[in-house]
Parts: structure tokens; sequence; C-alpha cells
């Protein structure tokens, strides 16, 4: 089935009349008219078609049964294996006036979660040098750890890091200066 | 003859006759009417409601209502609730608070449901607003404890603080110390969402001690049982009592100490709470369940013989919350107890399990629908439903304002006939003439569309999840549905026709909520194009939209009306379709 061809941008124009009082016939069925996704390029493409084709039955589609999540949470009396094996922290940056939240135990080490960072808050983590901490960019990423102080990522071993890391956040390099650091 | 007719009545007379006009629609009205009304309204209005944040800007609201003393502003789309739009999205209020701290030196209420709250807009409240009284925070985010306790520490007059459903980092219970102890105006309190760490209990009963007007409080869940009593006694005055756990081992005296603390309670009305629940403690609320009217046991894990006890013994009750371990036999006692019964919820226990584990089906709703000729308003979570049970329903409660039916497998048809529930759904839309809210589920055609255009010109708000074969579906809800302000869609074949030949509906609706559709991206640009008056935003946040061709859908579509343009505080991964904005990041 591919909707594509029934539509073309000359179709899209808006008009006043009902839906298929121009000849074009109006397909009736029980599928989801959905794109071939098969004829376009593009890996996104043939994931979210695997996604939404695949039968509801048991697999848990996103934000359905429509529960909020403090209840379903509350409804737990054991944790299931995803949930004990996450560690989500929130990451904010000074001047976006939004959060994250990412999963540490997603990523292997520095590099890949500074590349993380970097494509979420669209900025640059200067090169490190143990003496100088971060040198040459504007954003710095930093973390509060458990005892309650702000660190800068990056100092102490990955998994001693993952561990203490309670939030994260992107701060100008100049407010870095004075951080906390583990020499 | 306008012109002495203005004369006619000096303001001062306008402005008193107009202080006893409350809603918002009439003041609208009212301000209406000539030049000079609308000069005088618009001075001597106190309350704002904002539906939708982004519907228009600070700047604008101040400039034309300059003496505010309470707002009122919702951020988030509705289907934030279930995690359908990503972290991150919008719905921050701090921008409106540093307005307001400006302009409004007097605002002493302040209303946020599904926002972004920071700790930093948070402190700004405390130090801007010096008659500041009302502060609720109805399912927010982005703000700890430390925001709380600037609250605490510097509102010398609070009289509400409502936390309600918000997700808040719990650094620490000793916010609650930070409350002066000159602070005695508390009439309500609700922490019930904070998490397992400790609230400062001390502090709490030192608080509630010295609130005498103390009506509404809420407790969180890490507030065992055996404190219960404890805090009852010092504020018999209560009206709605949250609890927190309980459970605790069945101990003689501290069952008789907790059953004496709730009846020295003569006026409580309404209770919630109750995190694991150990039913033999149910029996210390009997001496309250006759006065009761409002009783919230969904987090109550216990089976459904203890609850039919409970609410055997309360006849008055007008509003029940419950999972659904009480079952069919639990609603049929509940249809034959509380005659008085408005308003049902029942919630799933176990919501991703594919086999039922209790026996809850539709005939405990039909039971409820039979027996209680008032209800009004009902949420109900099953796994199976008849066009007839729904008919029968329609049937007996022509009053249903509110009607929401998750059925956990999507599509399931009538399970006794295999149909769609068209027909059942279609009479709900018939009958129930005042309905104003809707949701649908189970295996539905066009045809309920059909039904809910033709039948629903009450309706406001509009759920619809895997329903529907095309757009014929979404034009008749757009074209036949008169009093459609909310509308939000997923999974649904609905594409470019019905949305673009209805695009002057959405004008005026608040908004539209599209995800997982067959919504092209040319659509979008479209509709962004030609219609001004709307703000048009697509959401993806695997890749640009404009990557692809433009008859590919989009994966998220959230339109809505604004007179305030595209909003600048969008996160990379919400595009605007409005002309002026750049569509390339």
């Amino acid at each position: 089935m591919v909707f594509e061809k029934d539509l073309n941008l000359d179709a899209t124009e808006l008009r006043l009349g009902l839906p298929g009082s121009s000849k074009e016939s109006l397909r009736i069925s029980n599928k989801r008219a959905l794109p071939d996704m098969n004829d376009d390029s593009g890996v996104a493409a043939a994931k979210k078609c695997d996604q939404e084709t695949a039968p509801p039955t048991k697999a848990q589609v996103v934000g359905w049964p429509p529960i909020r999540s403090y209840r379903k949470n509350s409804l737990q009396t054991k944790k299931t294996e995803a949930e004990t094996s996450g560690m989500y922290v929130k990451v904010s940056m000074d001047g976006a006036p939004y959060l994250r939240k990412i999963d540490l135990k997603v990523y292997k080490g520095y590099p890949e979660l500074f590349k993380a960072l970097e494509d979420m808050f669209k900025f640059k983590v200067g090169k490190y040098s143990e003496r100088e901490g971060y040198n040459g960019s504007e954003f710095v990423p930093t973390y509060e750890d458990k005892d309650g102080d702000w660190m800068l990522a990056g100092d102490v071993p990955w998994e001693m890091f993952i561990n203490a890391c309670k939030r994260l956040r992107i701060v100008r390099g100049s407010e870095a200066r004075g951080l906390g650091c583990v020499v | 003859m306008q012109k002495e007719m203005a004369y006619s009545f000096p303001d001062e007379v306008l402005k008193h006759v107009f202080s006893f006009i409350q809603s918002d629609k009439d003041r609208n009205a009212v301000s209406l009417v000539c030049k000079s009304w609308y000069e005088i309204e618009r001075w001597c209005r106190r309350k704002v409601f904002i539906g939708n944040c982004y519907a228009v800007s600070p700047r604008m609201v101040i400039r034309r209502f300059p003496e505010v003393r309470s707002i009122e502003l919702k951020g988030k789309p509705h289907f934030a609730d279930f995690n359908l739009v990503p972290d991150g999205w919008g719905g921050y209020v701090l921008q409106w608070i540093a307005e307001m701290a400006g302009a409004y030196p007097w605002l002493g209420e302040i209303r946020l449901k599904r926002m972004v709250v920071t700790d930093e807009s948070l402190e700004l409240i405390a130090k801007s607003f010096k008659n500041f009284k009302v502060l609720v925070l109805f399912s927010c985010e982005g703000f700890s404890t430390d925001g709380l306790a600037a609250i605490a520490a510097s509102c010398k007059n609070l009289r509400e603080l409502d936390l309600r459903e918000s997700e808040v980092d719990d650094l620490s219970g000793h916010w609650l110390a930070q409350f002066p102890e000159t602070c005695t105006s508390l009439v309500s309190l609700n922490i019930s969402c904070l998490g397992s760490d400790e609230v400062s209990f001390s502090a709490l009963e030192r608080l509630v001690d010295r609130c005498p007007n103390l009506r509404s409080l809420q407790l969180n869940r890490a507030v065992t049982l055996d404190k219960i009593a404890n805090i009852l006694r010092r504020a018999p005055q209560l009206v709605d009592f949250g609890t927190g756990n309980y459970a605790a081992e069945l101990q003689p005296d501290v069952f008789s100490n907790l059953a004496g603390a709730f009846s020295s309670c003569k006026e409580l009305k309404s209770l919630s709470g109750f995190w694991d629940v150990v039913p033999a403690y149910l029996p210390a609320l009997y001496s309250i369940c006759p006065r009761l009217t409002s009783l919230n046991l969904s987090y109550a894990t216990i089976q459904s013989p203890d609850l039919i006890k409970l609410v055997s013994h309360c006849p008055r009750l007008q509003r029940l919350l419950v999972l659904d371990y009480v079952e069919d036999s639990g609603l049929e006692e509940l249809a034959s107890s509380c005659k008085d019964l408005q308003e049902l919820r029942v919630f799933p226990s176990d919501p991703f399990g594919v086999e039922p584990n209790v026996s809850l089906t539709e005939q405990g709703l039909v039971a409820v629908s039979l027996g209680c000729p008032k209800l009004q308003s009902v949420l109900y979570f099953c796994r199976r439903m008849s066009n007839a049970a729904l008919v029968t329903i329609a049937q007996n409660c022509p009053n249903l304002t509110r009607f929401r039916l998750c059925i956990i497998e999507p599509k399931t048809p009538d399970y006794l006939t295999l149909d769609p529930l068209d027909a059942g759904f279609g009479a709900i839309v018939e009958h129930c003439k005042d309905l104003r809210r809707l949701s649908l589920s189970g295996l539905l055609t066009d045809h309920v569309f059909e039904y809910i255009g033709t039948y629903g010109k009450k309706l406001e708000m509009l759920s619809v999840a895997f329903a529907g074969d095309s757009d014929l579906g979404l034009h008749h809800v757009l074209s036949g549905c008169e009093s459609l302000r909310k509308l939000e869609i997923r999974d649904c074949p609905f594409g470019d026709k019905a949305l673009l030949a209805n695009a002057a509906k959405l004008e005026t609706m608040r908004s539209l909520w599209m995800s997982s559709c067959a919504v092209s991206f040319g659509a979008c640009k479209l509709l962004g194009q030609k219609m001004p008056k709307l703000n048009v935003e697509v959401i993806d946040e695997t890749e640009p939209p404009d990557s692809r061709p433009e008859s590919y859908p989009v994966d998220k579509l959230y339109i809505y009306k604004s007179v305030a343009g595209p909003r600048f505080d969008m996160p990379p991964f919400v595009w605007s379709m409005d002309e002026a904005v750049k569509i390339l990041h």
C-alpha cells in the first residue's frame, strides 16, 4: 500500500470541500495507511516501520496503556531489570532553557558521554589536560557528586564517576575554574 | 445615545458591578460591550487563566491586565502524562515569573499545571511577591526541595502549598523546617508526591500544630502509620487528609490510638494516600466512613473483600478512586451502597500483563451505572467490553459529563460479537447530551467518529488511540464537534486531507496533538504558511523532518492557536512551521 502515490503537493492545497469530494477515492480499510517505508532510504524509516507494524500484544507500546509513571512505579513490588540497571541523571546547560535525562549506563566512557552531550546541546567539549582542566572551549561538563559538591567531569575513573554522579551540568568555561577536582 | 449611557454610570459603579463577575467567559463578554467597558474591565480583572502558556506572551497579558492578583497557567500537552512528549519540549515558567515579578508586585496566587518549574523560578517567586498566598504545582517538574525551602522561608502568609503529582528532586527533608515559627496561615499542604526520603517529621508536626486553619493535608509515602495519630490529634479540623504509608504490624494500642484519632476529626470528608495498606488497619476508619464523600484508594493493593467491607461503610461516597482489585463484585457492592456516587475511577493493577489478573469486566461498570443514578464522571480500565454494555451504561447514565474508557489491549473488539465498538460509543454520545470529555479505546472504525460528530455537540475534549480507518474519521470530528477545544490523537490513520480541509476549525480550538499518524511534512508546512494564527510544531527526535521527502509523515505534531507567534524556547527536536522561522537548524 503506497499511500505516498495518493498524495502530491497539489492535492495538499487547502480546500473547503469534504475529503473525497474531488473524485479521489478514500480507502476504507482496517490497515493503518502509512507510507510503504521500504521505498524510502534511511534506517530510521525502517526502524519506525518495525515498531509500528509489530503487533502490540506483547511489546510495550510507548505511553500505552495511558497511565502516569508515578502510578506505574507505585504498583511495582519488585523492580524490573531495566530499572535496577539504569542510572538516570538530569542534564542541564547554562543558558539552555531545557533539561534532558540520560542513562549513564549506556555509555562506555567519557568520550561517548561527551559526544552524546555535544549532540544533545550543540556545543563542543574542549581538549582536557590534567593540569589545566578544559582549555579553549566555551562549555565544560560538571557533575554533582553524592556529597553535593560540583566537580569537573573527566577527572576520576569512569566507574567511579557513574557511581558518584547525581546530576550533570554544562557550565561556561569561565565558571568552571575553581571547581573541585580530584588530584 | 451610546455616549450618554457611558457617562451615566461612573467608573466606580461599573467597577463594583464587574467585581461580582468572576467567570472568565463573562468577563470576556463584558470587555466586548464597548471601549470604556473594555478599559474598566481590564483594570479590575484580578484573575487570569491561560490554558496554554504559549498562546500568549507574558508581556501581552501584563499589558492588557495590569492589576492581576492570581494567575493560572498550563504548559505541556496532556499526552505528556504518558511520556509522549519528549523531555525538554518546553513549558518553562521562568520567563512568566520574571516578567510578573516586575509587573505584579501584589500577585498572590500562582497555579501551574504541566510546567517546568526550576528552583530559580521558585526563588524568584519567594523574593518578588510580598503578599504571596497560594502555590499550586500540579504535575510539574524541574525543581527540588531547595526551591521549596525558599518558598517556605519567605512567604510569610502562605495559605496553600500543593505539589500534587509533581516530580520533585528530593534532596533533603529539612525544607519544611524553613517555615518560620510565625507562619500560622497554612490552609492546605499537599506533599504527597515527595519521594521516599524522610520529611522532617518533627518540623511537620510543629507546623501542623501552629496552623489552626489547616483544612487539607496530604502526607507522603515516607510517613509511617504510627505517626498518623499524632498528626490528626494536632489537626482535628481537617476536612481532607492523605495518609502516608498505611502499613504496620497489627498492634492493639497502635490500632486504638489511630481509631481514636480518626474519630476526633469530625469534619473529615475526604481521604487519600493509603500506600501499602494492611487491611487489618482499615476498620480504624469506620467511625468517619459515614461522613466520607471522597475516597482515593488507587494505591491501595488490597483485595476485593476488604474493599467491599470498607465501601459498604461509606453511604455518602461521591467520589471513589480504586484499583481493579475491587473486581465486579466490589463494584456491585458499591452500586448498592453508594447511591450518591458521582465519580468513579478504576485503575489497572497489572497494566502490562497479557492475561487478566482480576475478575473485573464490563459488568462492574454496568452495575454501577444501574445503581448510581448520579454518576457523572468515569475513568475505567478493563480488558473487555461489549456494545451491549456500553448501550446499557449510556441509557442508565444520561448525565455523564466525562467518560474515559481504556480497554487495555488496543483494537479489542466487542468480546461477544467481535464487532467494532462503534455502536457502543455512539450510544454514549447520543444519550449523554452533556458529555464534555471522551476517551475512546477498542476496535473502532470511521463510524464511531460519525456518531461523535453528529451527537457530540458539547464535547470539549476527545482522546483517540489506535482507531479509525481514514481521514473521514478525523473530518467527522473536526466538522461536527462544535464545542471541541482539545483533540489528542495517537496511532490513527489520519492524514493530510481532513486536517487541511478543516484548517479553520483549528483556530477555534485550544490545541491538536497528533502522533504516529499519517500527516505529511508538506501538509504541516502548508498549515504553518496559511494559518498565521496557529503555531504548528513538528516534533522528531530522530532526525530533522526536512531531511526526508515532504510526503513523509511527521512523527509528532502539535498545533495550537496563539497570538504570540512561534516560541523562542524550542529545543533542537521541535520545528516550527511558521514561515518566519528558519526550518533548518
